[in-house]
C-alpha cells in the first residue's frame, strides 16, 4: 500500500512534469533550436545521479561494479559535455547594432 | 544524508533546471540559464556523492573523472559545423548510462533459477529498453553525421516488418520479464533487441530528416532517464527526464509540423524514392534551360541592389562558408545594402542549425529571420541568395502535387527579384528531388563549392 502511494506520488509529478515541460519549452524562439537541443541533452546528463547510486550500492557483485562503473563515465561525459558545448553556443549569439547604414531610397 | 534532506537538495537541481529552459525563451538571458542549469547539475553530484557513501567514493570520482575530461575536450575541440553528430553523441551517452543502470538493477534483482519470483517495474524494464534504443540509434545518427556511414537512406525488402518483428521481440521479453517468467537470458534478448532496433531504425533515415531523428532520440533518452526514476525512486530523474523527454517530443512534432509531414511518415516513410527527371522538369518549365552567371556578374547585381537576402542550407555547413557570408554580407551593407537571412525551421542537419552556424561568424541575431517573418520580404527583396539549400525553396512543394515534398512550407524565393543559386552541380539535393526553381527565368545559377564562389564574391564586389 505504501508502495503504491509513492508510485502514485511519482506518477503526478510525472504528468506534471510534462505540463512544464510543454509550458516552458513551448515559449523558445526557433533561433535557440539548437541550443535548446544541447541544453535538454545536458539536464537528462542528470543520469548520473543514477549511476552513481548503482556504483555506489554496499556488496556488489563484479559485474554491477564494471556496469555502474561505465554508467558513471558515460553520464559524466554527457553532462559535462552537454554543458559546455550548450555554453560555448550560447557565448556566440550576440545582438549588436546594426551597422549604420544610408536610408534606402 | 537523510532522504529528506537529499530530496529537498534534489529540489534545488529541478528548480534550476526549470529556470534553465526558461531563460532560453530569450538569447541575451540564455547564457546565464545554462549555467544556472551546470549549477543545479552540481548540486545533485555533489549530494549524491556524499550519500552513496564512503565505500565508493573513489571509484565514482575516477569514473566521473574520466567521463567528464572526455566531455570536455571533445566539446571544446569540436567545430561548431559538426554539432549535430556532437549533441547526436552525448544523447546516446546519457541513454546508454540509463540502459546500464536498468541491465544492473534488473541483474540484482532477478532470481537465481528454480527461486520464486520477485517484483520487477515495468518502469526499469522500460528504461532499458528505451536507453538502448536511443545509444544505439544516436551512434548510427553520430557515425551518419560524421560521414563514417553514408547519409543517404538505406533501404531494403521487408525492412518495416525486420524492425516491427525487433520492437515487439524486445518489448516481448521485457513484459515477460515483468509478469514473472524471469529467466536473465530475457533480459539479455530484450537490450540486445533493443540495440538492433535502435540501429536498423535509424539506419534509413538520412540527411535532410536527420533534425527530427535527432529530437526524437533526445526525448527517448529523457523517457529512459525518467522511467529509471521510478525505480530508484528518484524524484530529480522523473523529473528532469521528463522534461527533456517533453521538449524532445514537442521538437520532434514540431520539425515535422514544419516538413508537413507526420512524424510516422518521417519515421518509416525512407524518403527520396521518387524522383523526377531533370527533362521532366525542364519540359514543366517550358523547355527552358538553367541559366549560369559568373562571380563577376552577381557582385554587381549585389552591389547595387537595395535589399538582399542570405537563405543559407546544408550545404553552407558543408562548405564551412558561414564567416565568408558574413563577409559578404558585411561589404554589401558597407555599400548601403539592406542584408538579412532568412531561415527555414529544418534547414540544416538539427532544430536551428543555421542559426548557430550564423552566430558563429558573428552575425547579430535580429539579422536572423524566420520563415514567417522572411517570406512577405521577399516581395521587396532584389536579390536572394541561395546558399546550399535546395529543398526548402523548392516551389514544387507550393505548386506540384505529385512531388514527395508537396505541402512543405518553403521559403518563397522566388518572389524576389532574382534569386542567385550558390550550388556544387545541378545533381539534386538529399532527397533526390528536382528543383524547378533552378530553371526559373529569375533564377541564376553560380556553380562551385560554395565557400570558393562567396570567396569570389567578395573580391568582385570590393573591386566594384
Amino acid at each position: 500500500m505504501i508502495h503504491n502511494t509513492i508510485l502514485v506520488f511519482e506518477v503526478t509529478i510525472l504528468v506534471l512534469a510534462i505540463l512544464l515541460g510543454i509550458e516552458v519549452i513551448s515559449k523558445v524562439p526557433t533561433l535557440l533550436h539548437t541550443p535548446l537541443m544541447s541544453g535538454t541533452n545536458a539536464i537528462h546528463g542528470v543520469v548520473i545521479v543514477g549511476a552513481m547510486i548503482v556504483l555506489g550500492q554496499p556488496d556488489k557483485s563484479a559485474f554491477t561494479w564494471v556496469v555502474g562503473f561505465t554508467a558513471v563515465i558515460l553520464a559524466a561525459a554527457n553532462v559535462v559535455g552537454g554543458f559546455v558545448v550548450t555554453d560555448r553556443m550560447l557565448e556566440m549569439f550576440k545582438s549588436r547594432e546594426r551597422p549604420k547604414k544610408p536610408d534606402a531610397t | 544524508m537523510s532522504y529528506n534532506l537529499s530530496n529537498l537538495l534534489y529540489l534545488i537541481t529541478i528548480v534550476a533546471f526549470v529556470l534553465a529552459l526558461r531563460y532560453l525563451s530569450n538569447p541575451a538571458q540564455a547564457r546565464r540559464g545554462n549555467q544556472i542549469g551546470a549549477a543545479g547539475m552540481l548540486v545533485a553530484i555533489v549530494v549524491t556523492w556524499i550519500k552513496v557513501g564512503s565505500t565508493s567514493w573513489w571509484a565514482i570520482a575516477l569514473a566521473m573523472l574520466i567521463g567528464g575530461s572526455f566531455g570536455a575536450v571533445a566539446a571544446r575541440k569540436v567545430r561548431m559545423t559538426a554539432m549535430p553528430q556532437m549533441v547526436a553523441l552525448f544523447n546516446g551517452v546519457g541513454g546508454g548510462a540509463a540502459a546500464l543502470i536498468a541491465l544492473a538493477e534488473l541483474h540484482r534483482v532477478l532470481p537465481p533459477p528454480g527461486e520464486p519470483t520477485v517484483d520487477i517495474s515495468l518502469g526499469i524494464v522500460l528504461s532499458g529498453l528505451i536507453g538502448s534504443i536511443s545509444f544505439a540509434g544516436s551512434m548510427v545518427a553520430f557515425a551518419k553525421l560524421q560521414e563514417l556511414i553514408g547519409g543517404r537512406p538505406i533501404t531494403y525488402v521487408g525492412q518495416q516488418f525486420v524492425n516491427g518483428a525487433l520492437f515487439v521481440a524486445a518489448l516481448g521479453c521485457a513484459v515477460a520479464l515483468v509478469a514473472g517468467v524471469q529467466d536473465e537470458w530475457l533480459l539479455w534478448v530484450t537490450i540486445a533487441a533493443s540495440l538492433l532496433f535502435g540501429v536498423l531504425f535509424v539506419l534509413p533515415i538520412g540527411g535532410a530528416d536527420m533534425p527530427v531523428v535527432i529530437s526524437l532520440l533526445n526525448a527517448f533518452t529523457g523517457i529512459a532517464v525518467a522511467l529509471g526514476g521510478f525505480e530508484l525512486e528518484n524524484n530529480v530523474l522523473i523529473v528532469s527526464g521528463m522534461l527533456v523527454g517533453a521538449s524532445g517530443t514537442l521538437l520532434t512534432l514540431m520539425m515535422s509540423r514544419a516538413m508537413n509531414r507526420s512524424v510516422a511518415n518521417v519515421l518509416f516513410g525512407a524518403f527520396g524514392k521518387v524522383t523526377v527527371s531533370a527533362a521532366d522538369v525542364a519540359a514543366s518549365n517550358g523547355g527552358q534551360s538553367v541559366r549560369s552567371a559568373n562571380a563577376e556578374d552577381v557582385a554587381v547585381m549585389l552591389a547595387y541592389a537595395h535589399k538582399v537576402v542570405f537563405v543559407p542550407g546544408y550545404g553552407l555547413a558543408v562548405a564551412q562558408a558561414q564567416h565568408d557570408v558574413r563577409q559578404l554580407a558585411d561589404l554589401l551593407e558597407a555599400k548601403g545594402v539592406e542584408v538579412s537571412y532568412a531561415i527555414h525551421p529544418v534547414a540544416g542537419r538539427m532544430p536551428g542549425h543555421m542559426n548557430v552556424l550564423l552566430a558563429e561568424a558573428n552575425v547579430p541575431y535580429p539579422q536572423l529571420q524566420e520563415m514567417d517573418d522572411a517570406n512577405p520580404e521577399f516581395s521587396r527583396t532584389d536579390v536572394a541568395v541561395v546558399v546550399g539549400a535546395n529543398d526548402v525553396v523548392n516551389p514544387d512543394a507550393r505548386s506540384n502535387q505529385g512531388s514527395p515534398i508537396y505541402g512543405m512550407p518553403i521559403l518563397n524565393v522566388d518572389d524576389a527579384q532574382t534569386v542567385v543559386v550558390l550550388k556544387r552541380s545541378m545533381n539534386p539535393g538529399f532527397a533526390g528531388v528536382e528543383n524547378p526553381l533552378f530553371y526559373n527565368p529569375k533564377t541564376v545559377m553560380l556553380f562551385g563549392d560554395a565557400k570558393d564562389s562567396i570567396d569570389k564574391l567578395i573580391a568582385d564586389v570590393k573591386n566594384l
